[in-house]
């Protein structure tokens, strides 16, 4: 007997139908069918296209009887399709009146907004069809991918060490020697690289479906084809990247980013989406209709009472984050993330529009913030906010966390940077962000991991940059060097960009060794720039979103060149990793809480027990107290002063010797031991710490 | 292109030997012979692929569906298969869950 529940109650043309279910919003395989179904609040009429995978006209146009629309929801099965060979789309009918904010047409073929793969660029780079009537084609995904025991490894915060890190720009250089260059594979391939590293989190840059032809243009001078490389523009947010698959071409992209993800998993090392709700690739007035500005504009889109689209994130648009239908669909999205492809966290670009109102008004408490910190799906994510935006709002340290966000920490970064060149009136500041920037976060009862810790990023200056260039050079962009930041807190050493002076370049050596030092035994969570550890150049471009070449793919020949900066790297990390004493879960007390003698933490300068807080001072040490944190003793003696200082170090309990773990002053092999065999000092009372140089000791 | 399948049982060693192309038309034939060969005591499943010149997303998902209906105590050994289907196998993770000969 036939189940009354897969029995056709319509047709059309040659085509089964039946009602659909309403949620979840998408395409849901049923038995014998396929379940479809699509939000709009204001379209009068929905009609379901259907190709066949790449097909240039659909072979069907399926309207949806009005019987099948509940509420602002169309939903239809329709029944023996070959879903492995379709695609799919929606026309949607209504009001085209701009001011008002609707721009429905019915011409255009729109993108489901949860499909979860998307066809159309399905191989990077290859220059698209641009009379195709469907650029960005739906198709469906299959949940059986074989996770084995796989689960997110949920590393506790403070233990992690993140690396940033782009797919493609990661192995495209030809020097990468892997199969499959620039994918989701060829990440598969330098697994070993990273375990060596020591790093346990990657952070990709954005990989949902994007377009990288988006805005693309030629350079009038160059001649180089411009692209929107880093990705920060969705088509999609539940598929993952075609072009970023060796299998995209197959349609295999879930497959082979899911086996990644198993793969890095299986050897510890989390993986963190960039994640970007704050805009689409829809762009302003001008842009494409891709998806949500035909289904639904004035929903999804925050618009002025002209009807024009607010420019928060300085793209173009701006979504409408905390009205209740796109709160929903950001939540499916991270909850279908974490649970089919078991993604351990994710970092949210320009966060502070998911805390604004329709009309971009700063809320106190964002209804979709407070939604993603309280979810049960996401309750063990990392959830990682860029906690500013283009329309000038600047939350670090005030972001409405929930007891839950932690903060990409800007003043963290600014303050390192211009303590390492040198500035004056750094010293008090610098003591905050050393232990977890509690200025700004223990007073709301933020812990230290709050402080996702970094001083260099995709946006900006790498490290070689930092310490190589004064000014931006992004003449390569076509904008005229008008584009980046100019607030770069760099330092050239004596020469703008490329020199042979060798006095200049070991200097950029040591202040590269000083950043990272400073990084690892900073409270907090670090994250480093890929490519950083082996001394990766952009030739001072600090904004190279568009270049799909040499200039943002990592040259693996650097690990050779740079042997020396990448042993200080991943000797740094071991370091790190072999210390609790510098992975707090809880802020300091500045007290002497274990009877041991010593607060937790406490400050000297070139007199031990004495630091120097004036504001000409470039000088200051500290003691981690091995008893408080179960650990060795810790001390960190900065001088960014361009003289040479003698530093009195503080005495240790009876018993315990000072050992000599990291000095950036001293050539290569003395800068860095290995852990276990750093050498004891000689003298116990004192040590000469070079110009703009660290010294780390172990008390043991 | 069709898909011709051969299933032969010995010693409760199953051997499908695999002819032509498996692509969203012809999956179906795979699928029917694992589930034909699911019904009988196995404890060893071959699949021997070298005359199989292509196979597509919807083959994999029969091999997935194959791994599933078999249960963890029948081992899957794939044969013969061509340097792009093996590469494609391993790039999609399938590699962990069968031994590829």
């Amino acid at each position: 007997m036939e189940r009354i529940d897969i029995h056709p109650t319509h047709r059309y043309q040659t085509f089964k139908l039946r009602r659909g279910k309403p949620f979840p919003f998408g395409v849901t395989l049923v038995p014998f069918g396929v379940n479809f179904s699509i939000f709009s609040s204001h379209a009068k009429s929905c009609t379901l296209v259907l190709f066949e995978k790449h097909a240039a006209a659909p072979f069907a146009e399926i309207p949806f009887p009005d019987e099948f629309r509940l509420g602002n929801a169309f939903s239809m099965v329709v029944f023996d399709l070959d879903y492995e060979n379709l695609e799919y789309g929606y026309r949607m009918d209504g009001e085209f009146n701009p001011e008002a904010g609707h721009w429905f047409d019915k011409t255009k073929i729109l993108l489901d907004p949860y499909a979860k793969i998307i066809g159309g660029r399905d191989k990077w780079g290859i220059a698209p069809n641009w009379q195709d009537i469907y650029q960005h084609r739906a198709r469906i995904a299959f949940d059986d991918f074989d996770w084995e025991d796989d689960r997110p490894l949920e590393i506790p915060a403070q233990d992690l060490i993140i690396y940033e890190m782009h797919v493609r720009g990661f192995t495209q250089h030809p020097s990468s020697g892997v199969k499959h260059q620039g994918t989701f594979a060829g990440i598969s391939e330098k697994i070993p690289y990273l375990k060596e590293l020591g790093i346990n989190a990657i952070e990709l840059m954005p990989i949902y479906e994007f377009d990288e032809f988006e805005n693309s243009r030629i350079h009038p001078e160059t001649g180089e084809l411009l692209v929107n490389y880093w990705g920060y523009s969705p088509v999609g947010f539940f598929a993952p990247k075609a072009g970023y698959a060796s299998t995209g071409k197959w349609g295999m992209q879930v497959d082979e980013l899911k086996t990644l993800i198993k793969d890095l998993h299986r050897v510890g090392i989390e993986v963190i989406l960039d994640v970007v709700f704050n805009h689409t690739a829809e762009g302003n007035e001008r842009g494409p209709t891709i998806s949500f500005r035909g289904l639904d504009n004035k929903t999804y889109y925050m618009l002025t009472p002209e009807g024009y689209y607010f420019n928060f994130s300085g793209t173009g648009n701006t979504l409408n984050c905390n009205n209740p239908i796109v709160r929903n669909l950001v939540l499916d999205c991270l909850r279908y993330w974490a649970s089919e492809y078991h993604i351990d966290g994710f970092r949210f670009d320009l966060a502070t529009i998911l805390g604004r109102d329709p009309w971009g008004k700063p809320l106190s408490n964002p209804p979709l913030l407070e939604s993603l910190a309280f979810d049960p799906i996401l309750a063990k994510c990392k959830l990682i906010a860029e906690a500013w935006d283009a329309g000038g709002l600047y939350q670090v340290g005030s972001f409405p966390a929930f007891g839950r966000w932690s903060e990409w920490n800007g003043k963290y970064r600014d303050r390192i940077r211009k303590f390492l060149k040198g500035d004056e009136g750094c010293v008090g500041e610098m003591a905050q962000r050393i232990q977890g920037s509690p200025d700004l976060y223990a007073h709301s009862g933020r812990l230290p991991t709050t402080s996702i810790n970094f001083i260099t990023a995709h946006d900006g200056f790498t490290l070689a940059d930092l310490f190589s260039y004064n000014d931006k050079h992004n003449h390569d962009n076509g904008e005229h060097n008008q584009d980046g930041g100019n607030d770069n807190y760099s330092w050239n050493c004596g020469a703008e960009g490329w020199t042979d002076d060798a006095n200049i370049l070991n200097l950029r050596q040591r202040l590269m060794k000083n950043a990272i030092a400073l990084l690892i035994v900073s409270q907090g969570v670090p994250m480093i720039l890929m490519g950083d550890e082996i001394g990766r150049s952009q030739q001072g471009n600090n904004n190279a979103y568009c270049h799909d070449t040499q200039l943002n793919w990592l040259d693996w020949q650097l690990l050779d060149k740079n042997a020396e900066l990448f042993h200080f790297f991943k000797t740094c990390i071991a370091f790190r990793h072999a210390h609790s004493a510098l992975r707090n879960a809880a802020h300091f007390h500045h007290t002497d809480r274990m009877n041991s003698g010593y607060a937790d933490i406490s400050w000297h300068g070139t007199k031990a027990w004495s630091a120097d807080w004036s504001n000409s001072s470039r000088v200051l040490a500290f003691l981690l107290c091995g008893k408080h944190a179960q650990d060795d003793y810790i001390y960190v003696a900065m001088n960014m002063h361009y003289c040479p200082l003698d530093f009195e170090l503080p005495g240790l309990p009876s018993g315990l010797e000072w050992h000599i773990f990291a000095n950036t002053g001293c050539p290569h092999p003395h800068d860095i031991w290995q852990l276990g065999k750093e050498p004891l000092l000689e003298n116990q009372t004192g040590i000469l710490v070079g110009d703009r140089s660290i010294v780390i000791l172990v008390g043991k | 292109m069709n898909l011709t399948t051969d299933l032969k049982i010995i010693d409760q060693v199953a051997t499908i030997t695999l002819t032509g192309e498996i692509a969203t038309n012809t999956a179906a034939i795979f699928q029917e012979t694992i589930e034909q060969t699911a019904k009988q005591a196995i404890r060893k499943l071959i699949l021997d692929m070298e005359n199989l010149s292509y196979m597509s997303s919807a083959g994999l998902r029969v091999l997935v569906f194959a791994k599933q209906k078999m249960g963890s105590q029948v081992d899957i050994d794939i044969t013969g298969a061509s340097e792009t289907i093996v590469s494609t196998l391993r790039t999609v993770g399938f590699h962990h869950s069968v031994n590829i000969i």
